[in-house]
């Protein structure tokens, strides 16, 4: 359909009046007239709220997909510092198996165990766990273990420790989360998995005992959610 | 004087007379909460800068519309919603940046200061004389942030700007300084109350520097010596 000058015209007419009413609405003398009135409070209000929705509304569905993007590649980031890149070629975002951790105390009651395979076998896996009773909140951890059980990595996500203390866990701080490397339930005894003021294998920090006691612990149930479920993980 | 009188005085009363902190005693709880470090303090004070003018000008712009018997609740809404639309913005499209401020824009929302611009002059004022304040309330308070922040970082770690490149980008390494080498640390300046007793120091030093300018100027326009004891 193809639009005649005249219908233009009084299209355009019919915007210049619209405005002219805008504007006459809009002057500040008219506005200060209206806004006592209880009708126009309540559609003001309810103007406001309603444009806030819409624009918070379209922009989370507008950079959801993105968000959920850059969090992927925040995942991948830490699942290759606890996994060595030679021991795996396939995506392990995807490749993933949801085992129930409820009794194991390790922050989720389902945790997504991510699976590393080199050339179709299964080589490693890496799963994030959380120690709940961190000394001023919980310890967000990621780990790596081999299909023998030895630990290849952990690392710590996030946490709350006292700063200059309890923060030693971050490998940025210091390098204690690197003496889990090659430990795995067979080649240490239960009791020595504990900081050494417990008679265990690991150092507390100076001033800090509860948050690498806490994380050591942690870790050790990792091991054991890990090897209760070893045939199902590494023979899918 | 490129600035006329008006723009020079909502400047001075942002960044000193009026300032948000030292002035109004507001914004305390982010403000305590993230000067452990001196970058952590810039990183609040640059995003509470950017909502700051936002508010200000969305507030101005639409103040006619605005009956006081409702403006705290459209107040809040506006700056609620502003500050989820950086937070969710920033996470898509600067998502590095985001990683390490994330967690100051949340934290913006708790600040009565935006709160008290919007009521104590925004909705009062044009968008530009807003706009103006808005920029300048941000950056008082982002220098209260830096000042508190490195106070606390020199006297916790001997450190000054530890980690801003990761802030502000490698370009920036230059700012991370040692500032005393072999510092064995003062943990109590990295924890809250810290925070509290290097604000109070902060401010004794303000008020000083304020009683210091006055009694110059009463020197200088020789007052007589009445009102000049009514000044001490």
């Amino acid at each position: 359909m193809k639009l005649d000058s005249a219908t233009i015209e009084r299209l355009k007419q019919k915007i210049a009046v619209y405005r002219e009413f805008l504007k006459n609405w809009l002057e500040p003398s008219n506005l200060a007239q209206l806004r006592p009135k209880l009708e126009f409070q309540t559609g003001v209000l309810a103007g406001f709220a309603l444009i806030a929705s819409v624009l918070l509304g379209v922009t989370n569905c507008s950079t959801e997909g993105t968000i959920q993007r850059r969090l992927d590649e925040d995942l991948k980031k830490s699942l290759e510092e606890v996994v060595p890149a030679a021991l795996y070629d396939n995506d392990m975002l995807q490749d993933t198996l949801n085992i129930p951790s409820v009794e194991y105390n390790i922050g989720a009651s389902e945790t997504t165990v991510y699976i590393a395979k080199k050339s179709g076998q299964v080589s490693a896996v890496c799963f994030k766990f959380t120690a709940p009773d961190g000394y001023s909140g919980a310890i967000n951890m990621i780990m790596g273990i081999d299909r023998d059980g030895n630990i290849l990595g952990v690392r710590v996500l996030s946490h709350k420790e006292t700063p200059g203390l309890g923060d030693k866990i971050e490998v940025a701080k210091s390098n204690w989360i690197l003496n889990f490397v090659g430990r795995s339930l067979d080649n240490l005894a239960p009791a020595k998995w504990a900081v050494k003021k417990d008679g265990g294998e690991f150092d507390q920090f100076a001033g800090a005992t509860i948050t690498p006691r806490k994380s050591v612990q942690a870790i050790y149930r990792g091991l054991q959610l890990f090897k209760a479920h070893q045939e199902q993980l590494i023979n899918p | 004087m490129f600035l006329s009188e008006t723009y020079r005085k909502i400047a001075a009363d942002g960044i000193w007379n009026n300032n948000i902190v030292f002035g109004q005693n507001l914004a305390l709880c982010p403000l305590l909460a993230v000067t452990g470090t001196a970058t952590n303090g810039l990183g609040m004070g640059l995003a509470t800068l950017v909502v700051i003018i936002a508010s200000n000008g969305l507030i101005s712009v639409t103040r006619h519309l605005i009956p006081g018997e409702i403006r705290i609740p459209i107040f809040v809404l506006l700056i609620a919603a502003l500050v989820t639309l950086v937070d969710i913005l920033m996470n898509a499209w600067a998502h590095e940046l985001y990683k390490v401020l994330g967690l100051f824009i949340a934290l913006i929302v708790t600040n009565c200061a935006l709160l008290g611009r919007a009521e104590a002059f925004a909705s009062k004022q044009p968008v530009k004389h807003a706009l103006w304040d808005g920029l300048m309330m941000g950056l008082g308070f982002t220098l209260v942030l830096v000042a508190l922040g490195a106070a606390r970082e020199i006297s916790a770690s001997g450190t000054l700007f530890a980690n801003a490149s990761l802030l502000l980008g490698e370009s920036f390494r230059f700012l991370e300084v040692t500032v005393i080498p072999d510092y064995k640390g003062f943990l109590l300046m990295a924890l809250p109350p810290g925070g509290f007793i290097m604000l109070a120091f902060l401010i004794v030093g303000k008020r000083l520097i304020d009683q210091k300018l006055a009694t110059r100027k009463v020197s200088v326009t020789v007052l007589t010596p009445v009102i000049a004891e009514e000044e001490s």
